[in-house]
């Protein structure tokens, strides 16, 4: 019976912090999150190369690179972020509640997700997109070619109601296995539960390259929807949305200008190129228009590299996992990447 | 047909005059041909079922045995594991890759805990060793119920951190309950000092614990490095969140379940409706409601720590199913007992704790024990509201590119640790209750 003290002792103490946080809650997301000095920023519960924990408990991955790039912006440290997992159900309440300042989440950007549930997509980090991955012994070369096989799919996704489409519209049938995490697809497809796999094309080339030989699986050329994967802030703050947007942006168009980790110092101290010039803040005011002084840009790059270092240290093709830019390249390279000017 | 036997008799020869040596049984009845014979071949159905279940057993450890056994303990990675298994027994055979859990065993145990303050959650379950003797064994010095008194806020402080004044000033409200309810009943009458000891301490917690623990720090800054309940994970929290979630749902199932019996009808539908509302929805519901829903009920801002908001769920709900497990021991009771309590003038009170509940919670302990078994495990639930609990962290780390394709080394790992705790409670719950078992049903 005493020790229901220790309720008690954490009802009030929670209550204490609760108020405490509710007096901060004036001057905006920007003046909270430098307040508190930390950046609470909502990840994935893990997804290979996007967001997981290595051994010592630091957060990597190409998401988590959006959080570090907007916390060195913001607060001059990259590793000011409080890492907050969400699930496929929490990220959206957690955002709105305000638990969160910026959802890096691999999150797809739809219509009702910006408009109905009242959130900002700043911007693309990821082209991504559905496919289809088979063991090679079955001699399946299109998609198209499925008619009557057994699927693995992941239940409660976007990625169950884009098969049914694709399957309904191509006059074809399919059974579906269905599977409740990545892991649990990886044992049942492994295990022959099912013919095929299908997922984002980024989560089956992680997958694939789990595997003993990664040789005998292919992926399947089509690619059945758009899933532009972005991170996303509440509506209605638009001074902080503006700084989640311009520090991805600032990414982008560093690799567009050749500005990286390793030379952005350098360039720092004045260059013939006027973008780079206002980008990195030697000319104009553009980080003070932000509320930031003129070196926020310099910092995020500094922390985290451009969009192609990032790209190429967490997902590319010398990482394990191994993605080609495709889509995501530049737009000078045939990409879909296209930075708006910094002027 | 006499006189033969008695011409027989006669002509013996020989009669033996000492006792022949005692001899071992034939081998057949003795030992363990003799328990085989009895035990596994008694009929030929049982002998043909003998030999099945022998052959299952072996396919089954045929398969598990190497592969568990033959298993590598030494790798950075699952890619390294299959290279040193190819190196070690050719390609083809597949063995355990125990390297993920040599390598990660610290987040599996202790989340993001800061890994030189692991000596605090240490030390921490030691003391809950020290505090709970005295209330599971009666013949534990009683002067360590000093220690179960303070445990709670020693161990909040342990594990949390940050100043020492924050448990010791939440301390104070509940002597100041105890002040009041002792000192206060001759003036006030008993109704009015109970009340007084409910609501003093209520407003002490509300208005004074903050600024009081605040100015305290300011003259004394006493305090270790603070912990925050985002870097408390793995196990950890399936400890803290089970430990807590057992050691309250008893006390408040208990008086739930006598409000459940109670003839005074606010008490008793409240009661009712309380646990039925309860145990009518399934955890994970309640779960997602202290994650999601109550954040649109709160003030805008309010951050009212997650990990505090489902230990608060997880209670009620245990709450719920120990209240329901007692009320079946209170209803097991002859109703000569209640009646033996009233007749000797007891109030409802004394009658209670002294007559009714020993012997109903007697009788309720294997119920007891397997709700808070399940509650134990239940507490991998929070997975699915985002908290990182063993089984959250086993998806962390399949999401690193070292260990993505991992899969069973990590739950047998989990698994073990869940049934050592699980399996130590099922043998206190039997020991207690032979040693309760005094011959009387």
């Amino acid at each position: 019976m005493k020790k229901s003290v220790f309720l008690g002792t954490l009802a009030v103490t929670g209550l204490a912090a609760g108020f405490a946080a509710a007096d901060a809650h004036s001057g905006g997301t920007l003046g909270e999150v430098q307040a508190r000095g930390a950046l609470n920023c909502g990840v994935t519960t893990g997804l290979v190369g996007f967001a997981a924990p290595d051994a010592n408990g630091e957060w990597q991955g190409f998401d988590v690179d959006v959080c570090r790039a907007v916390a060195a912006a913001v607060l001059d440290d990259p590793s000011a972020v409080n890492f907050v997992p969400t699930t496929g159900q929490t990220r959206f309440t957690a955002l709105a509640s305000g638990e969160i300042d910026l959802l890096a989440r691999n999150t797809t950007w739809t219509f009702s997700r910006d408009v109905d549930l009242r959130f900002e997509f700043v911007g693309i980090n990821y082209y991504d997109g559905q496919g289809f991955m088979v063991p090679r012994d079955l001699g399946v070369a299109s998609a198209l070619e499925l008619d009557g096989a057994t699927v693995c799919i992941q239940t409660g996704t976007t990625t169950e109601l884009n098969l049914a489409d694709f399957f309904s519209s191509n006059n074809m049938s399919y059974e579906p296995v269905p599977v409740e995490t990545n892991a649990e697809a990886q044992q049942q497809y492994l295990a022959g539960a099912c013919d095929v796999y299908t997922t984002d094309a980024s989560g089956l080339a992680a997958t694939r390259a789990t595997f003993e030989d990664p040789a005998a699986h292919v992926v399947l050329p089509e690619i059945i929807s758009k899933e532009p994967l972005g991170p996303l802030v509440r509506h209605g703050d638009n001074e902080w949305g503006d700084i989640a947007r311009w520090t991805l942006n600032a990414l982008i168009a560093a690799e567009e200008l050749g500005v990286t980790s390793a030379n952005v110092a350098e360039l720092a101290g004045g260059t013939e190129n006027p973008e780079i010039n206002r980008l990195l803040g030697t000319e104009g005011a553009l980080g003070e228009m932000l509320g930031l002084d003129n070196d926020w840009a310099q910092r995020a790059i500094a922390a985290v590299g451009n969009y192609g270092e990032s790209f190429e240290r967490n997902i590319g093709e010398n990482s394990a996992i191994g993605l080609s830019r495709g889509l995501n390249a530049q737009w000078t390279d045939g990409g879909l990447l296209y930075a708006p000017p910094f002027r | 047909m006499s006189d033969t036997h008695s011409e027989s008799a006669l002509h013996t020869a020989y009669v033996r005059k000492e006792m022949l040596p005692e001899r071992d049984p034939p081998a057949s009845q003795k030992g363990a041909v003799l328990w085989m014979r009895e035990n596994l071949f008694s009929s030929i159905p049982n002998a043909i079922m003998t030999v099945v279940s022998l052959y299952v057993i072996y396919y089954i450890l045929a398969g598990i045995g190497p592969w568990m056994i033959g298993g590598i303990w030494d790798a950075e990675s699952l890619t390294e594991c299959r290279a040193i298994r190819d190196e070690l027994y050719g390609h083809g055979r597949e063995v355990a890759c125990w390297a993920v859990i040599t390598d990660r065993w610290h987040q599996l145990l202790f989340g993001f805990y800061p890994q030189d303050l692991y000596w605090r959650p240490i030390l921490t379950l030691a003391l809950f060793g020290v505090a709970v003797a005295p209330v599971l064994f009666e013949n534990a010095p009683r002067p360590l119920l000093i220690v179960t008194a303070i445990f709670p806020f020693v161990a909040y402080f342990l594990l949390w951190g940050g100043s020492v004044w924050g448990p010791a000033a939440v301390a104070v409200g509940f002597i100041l309950a105890w002040a009041i309810l002792t000192y206060t009943q001759d003036i006030l009458g008993s109704l009015a000092a109970t009340l007084a000891a409910i609501v003093v301490p209520l407003l002490y917690w509300l208005y004074l614990v903050g600024p009081v623990a605040g100015w305290l720090h300011g003259l004394a800054p006493i305090g270790i490095e603070a912990v925050g309940s985002d870097e408390i994970g793995g196990f950890l929290l399936a400890l803290v969140i089970g430990g807590t979630g057992i050691i309250l749902s008893l006390p408040i199932g208990i008086l739930l379940a006598l409000g459940r019996q109670s003839d005074l009808f606010i008490i008793n539908k409240c009661s009712v409706i309380f646990i039925e509302v309860i145990r009518g929805v399934p955890l994970i519901v309640w779960l997602f409601t202290a994650s999601l829903l109550l954040n649109y009920f709160l003030p805008p801002g309010t951050n009212f720590d997650l990990m505090l908001r489902v230990i608060i769920m997880v209670t009620l709900f245990a709450s719920a199913y120990i209240a329901e497990v007692v009320r079946g021991g209170l209803a097991a009771l002859p109703r000569g007992q209640y009646e033996g309590a009233d007749s000797l003038g007891l109030n409802y009170w004394q009658s209670m704790q002294l007559i009714v509940l020993p012997q109903a919670l007697k009788i309720s302990i294997p119920g007891i024990v397997s709700t808070f078994i399940g509650l134990f495990k239940d507490t991998t639930l929070v997975v699915f509201v985002g908290l990182s609990d063993p089984i959250g962290f086993s998806n962390l780390i399949r999401a690193t590119s070292e260990w993505n394709g991992i899969y069973w080394e990590l739950f047998i790992f989990i698994g073990i640790c869940f049934w050592i705790f699980c399996f130590s409670m099922s043998r206190y719950s039997q020991w207690l209750e032979r040693k309760l078992n005094t011959g009387h049903r």
